[in-house]
């Protein structure tokens, strides 16, 4: 039945899609029907546009050729015109030249290649470095340097998901927008540091030229030096698990005023929020906030309804680990599981998020008012670390 | 030559001349599941690719109905990227790369004038493992958690994640590969024996020497793609870290190895359909072969080159810079023999006295189209422009290219020139060239778009897009399905030569054709080279 409307649903949009406003090329992102790369904004973009043109335009010039004498001989020897097969199978000198021509075509391209290889491989004296780390199913932005050294923040997909199943239409950034982009500043040398916490994620930004897979357990690291101040979007750009297609990366270019003043603002932000992990937190405080991490956090797996998905992922609601003592399940929370997609939330969510989310499983659904330890507070998981 | 003939094959005919021992053809289910004669066996082969390609192909228009439009409408993610998975491992594994064996029993014995292949009862074996393979790869789909959704190059960790599917994906590409390497055993053994005296090495069809050269290339990686699968199956549940940081492994280390038999194993799927169109070809334009003697060196240039340019599919991984470079001198240098090749057809094309039956439609599609994803492959082998196209859709197109308008339309071609022989009557050439125009229109419909979406950054194995790729995703879908149905055509042109509607087939249908398999009577008889013949 919920299948039966959501395809209705889906019909209804189709038909309806098509009254409504075209979709418009997205700023930072893809036009609509895009042929080529994107220009960029980055002399290493550019260099790339380059190439490819070089390489196409021999290409084509080369399969012209090519082509045409095969058209023509498909046309002109054929035994319907009267064509007699001659004898000839083989010619040194032009077996020797297709071979020889060939091969310095390929020298000559790969000599404009080798410089910008060298180029963006060339991480050294960076103005900024900032460490990003795939998550399944989101990106983690640390700055490690400069005035903004510190601050770090997690960076979401923020396309509701009433658009992506097709009950609201979407957004003019569907798919590539997030609550709290990466930002730095304009005409500066950023390196990248990549890493993961659990598969291997791949960090793109096509305006920047920039891919960088980010590996579970190593560090790898890119660079770029965006000319323009604005917003670029990218994707994960390898496998990583069922929200592969909603992890995306949004960089916000600022000048460097700008960019300083948002620096402030994190810090400002981040001193706010700090929890005091020591303090005794009263019950319907930990289930409020333990209910906004799920949402954020569980909700993609456990489903809002704590009834997870039968052979993919567990039900939390009545499950053995949610009504009994408190310690195994932080353990799973902080840990993970191996073996399964259960992440290690230890180095995502504090103390203070981890003992409201578990709290906050031991009070909803069917789980309210059963079981042992309803209440974990903070000091609990940092006591469980 | 003596009158006496040694039976220098056949096990069970110690010496005695074979015909005071005559037993008549087998029938039955016996005949089928105790075959050791390379026809039957070959028959098999290829209707096993056939279904294969059908299940495959159901997968792709699965996928592609969910990606008509942007947002979720039919399938949740993980189930899609299940479609996206086993499509790409049942296409690899059950469909292209037993066709291609299946070619290869039922036209190499024939070429060199053998009377079967030089190990008949493991050609047994090696054929009857493959539906073993395909049940369970296709049952994975139906345990808990479904069949595994790490892409067919089943990267660790996503790998580890995955549930009981992924094991059984792992035991089945174990059996799948073990087939192809006793095959290839098969084939090596039988074309350095068992060729018919004066028939030299450089005497052999083209197709012969593909084979040949593709067999090292399987015996050689397939124990690596099992090497990398036993590591994937002990680090998911005996204990080990081979792909785990934490205990001392390197997720990019299962990439090495994997890529390490990926890269020839693409080569596997293709060399032998050079050798396909290196026969039609100088059929069709009642012309020999040009250049022959460059065309065995090229081929034997690609697979070893093949071996060492493994990286190129790990441009992003962060690898130094030069190594990049290396990998991606050594990828570009493959394009020159494979550009040889394909000067060498147009070559024999050239001053022939052409005719265009649908073979040769097939031959002259694969060489116009193949190019095509060849030039992609040299631009992707340019590393700073693969850094913007790695593991969006250009790489799509381009490997579809080669696989589908590559091999799979040199698999048609073979085909259509063969069969005559393997039934006994001429296929209907109307319904050869409904089926080749449409497949070849409805191919580019699908795949050429994908060119601008990868270039415009649509990525890989994503099952929603943002809108703006909207236009290009139709198109690619409404092209699949095209494509889908124009391979029905395919199938009733084949049942009726099986059914026997249709002209009956002389011995050598096509005029300029060469080659011993047209010498003996169409269809071939069950046991034919009992005498080996003598080759000028």
């Amino acid at each position: 039945m919920k299948k039966l409307r959501r395809v209705l649903g889906a019909c209804t949009l189709l038909v309806g899609g098509a009254a409504v406003a075209q979709v418009q090329d997205m700023p930072g992102g893809p036009r609509v029907n895009q042929l080529n790369l994107h220009e960029g904004v980055t002399a290493i973009a550019r260099d790339q546009v380059w190439l490819h043109w070089m390489m196409l335009s021999i290409c084509m010039v080369i399969f012209v050729a090519v082509f045409g004498v095969m058209f023509y001989s498909i046309w002109a020897h054929r035994k319907s015109r009267g064509a007699k097969p001659a004898t000839f199978h083989e010619h040194l000198g032009v077996e020797i030249a297709w071979t020889v021509i060939p091969f310095a075509i390929v020298i000559a391209m790969a000599l404009p290649a080798t410089r910008t290889v060298v180029a963006m491989k060339d991480t050294s004296s960076a103005d900024l470095t900032v460490k990003v780390t795939g998550y399944q199913w989101k990106w983690g932005y640390e700055y490690l340097d400069g005035n903004a050294a510190g601050v770090e923040f997690l960076s979401t997909l923020s396309t509701p998901r009433a658009q992506i199943e097709n009950r609201e239409p979407k957004g003019e950034f569907y798919l590539m927008e997030v609550d709290n982009p990466m930002v730095v500043p304009v005409d500066k040398k950023v390196r990248v540091v990549l890493t993961a916490a659990d598969v291997i994620h791949s960090w793109m930004v096509p305006e920047f030229g920039v891919k960088q897979d980010a590996i579970p357990g190593f560090l790898r690291d890119t660079w770029f030096r965006a000319e323009k101040v604005g917003v670029y979007r990218g994707q994960c750009a390898e496998l990583c698990g069922k929200d592969h297609a909603f992890m995306p990366i949004v960089v916000e270019v600022k000048s460097q005023e700008d960019y300083d003043k948002w620096v402030e603002e994190q810090k400002a932000t981040m001193m706010a929020n700090a929890d005091d992990p020591t303090k005794e937190w009263a019950e319907e405080e930990l289930v409020a906030r333990g209910e906004k991490v799920y949402a954020a956090n569980c909700v993609a797996c456990h489903q809002a309804t704590g009834k997870g998905v039968p052979g993919a992922f567990p039900a939390l609601d009545g499950d053995a680990s949610v009504l009994g003592p408190k310690g195994p399940q932080i353990d799973v929370v902080l840990h993970g599981r191996q073996g399964t997609a259960m992440a290690a939330f230890g180095n995502q969510l504090s103390d203070v998020e981890i003992a409201a989310v578990v709290t906050y499983t031991r009070h909803a659904w069917s789980n309210a008012g059963k079981g042992e330890d309803p209440i974990v507070q903070p000091s609990d998981v940092t006591a469980a670390r | 030559m003596s009158s006496v003939t040694v039976d220098h094959v056949s096990p069970g005919h110690h010496g005695h001349g074979h015909d005071d021992h005559h037993h008549a053809t087998p029938t039955g289910w016996r005949r089928w599941l105790f075959a050791t004669n390379h026809k039957d066996i070959g028959t098999m082969y290829l209707i096993f690719s056939f279904v294969m390609l059908l299940e495959g192909g159901m997968l792709a228009l699965l996928l592609r109905t969910e990606l008509f439009e942007p947002g979720l409408q039919f399938f949740r993610p993980e189930l899609f990227n299940q479609f996206t998975t086993m499509h790409g491992l049942i296409m690899v594994f059950g469909a292209i790369m037993p066709a291609f064996v299946g070619f290869a029993n039922w036209m190499i014995p024939l070429q060199v004038g053998a009377s079967d292949m030089a190990f008949a009862r493991m050609n047994n074996f090696s054929f009857w493992l493959l539906p073993v393979g395909g049940i369970l790869l296709t049952s994975s789909f139906f345990v808990p958690g479904g069949a595994t959704a790490a892409g067919w190059t089943l990267y660790a960790p996503l790998s580890l994640q995955m549930g009981p599917g992924m094991d059984m994906a792992i035991f089945a590409m174990h059996i799948l590969g073990a087939s192809s390497i006793m095959g290839a055993i098969n084939i090596i053994v039988t074309i350095l024996n068992m060729r018919a005296p004066g028939m030299t090495l450089m005497k052999m069809p083209l197709f012969c020497w593909t084979w040949l050269i593709t067999a090292f290339l399987l015996i050689a990686v397939l124990p690596v793609l099992a090497a990398a699968i036993t590591m994937l199956l002990t680090d998911r549940h005996f204990g080990t870290g081979f792909f785990n940081a934490a205990v001392g492994g390197d997720p990019v280390l299962y990439q090495h190895v994997f890529w390490f038999f990926g890269h020839p194993e693409v080569y596997i799927m293709i060399l032998p359909a050079f050798g396909i169109v290196s026969a039609i070809v100088p059929a069709f334009a009642r012309k020999k072969l040009f250049g022959y003697a460059s065309m065995v060196y090229a081929t034997a240039s690609i697979a070893i080159l093949s071996f060492i340019v493994w990286a190129h599919h790990m441009f992003t991984t962060g690898m130094p810079v030069t190594a990049q470079l290396y990998f991606m001198y050594a990828t570009m240098l493959i394009s020159i023999p494979t550009g040889v090749k394909v000067f060498n057809w147009i070559a024999t094309m050239w001053k022939g006295s052409m005719t265009f039956e649908t073979p040769m439609l097939f031959a002259v599609g694969f060489i116009f189209v193949f190019t095509i994803g060849g030039f992609t492959g040299l631009i992707l082998s340019v590393a700073p422009i693969d850094i913007q196209v790695h593991d969006t859709y250009y790489v799509v197109a381009h490997f579809h290219y080669v696989l589908v308008a590559g091999s799979l339309f040199a698999l048609f071609a073979g085909t259509y020139y063969w069969l005559p022989k393997w039934t006994g009557y001429m296929y209907s050439e109307k319904l050869g060239k409904w089926h080749f125009w449409s497949s070849l229109i409805s191919f580019n419909v699908t795949f050429f778009p994908m060119h601008f979406m990868g270039l415009a950054g649509m990525p890989r194995r994503y099952a929603d897009y943002a809108a703006q790729f909207t236009t290009f995703h139709q198109v690619a879908t409404i092209g699949a399905f095209w494509f889908g149905l124009s391979q029905l055509i395919f199938l009733v042109a084949i049942l009726r030569c099986y059914a026997g509607k249709g002209e009956r087939a002389p011995a050598k249908p096509w005029e300029g054709a060469e080659g011993l398999e047209w010498t003996v009577p169409s269809p071939a008889p069950f046991h034919t080279f009992e005498t080996p013949p003598e080759v000028k």
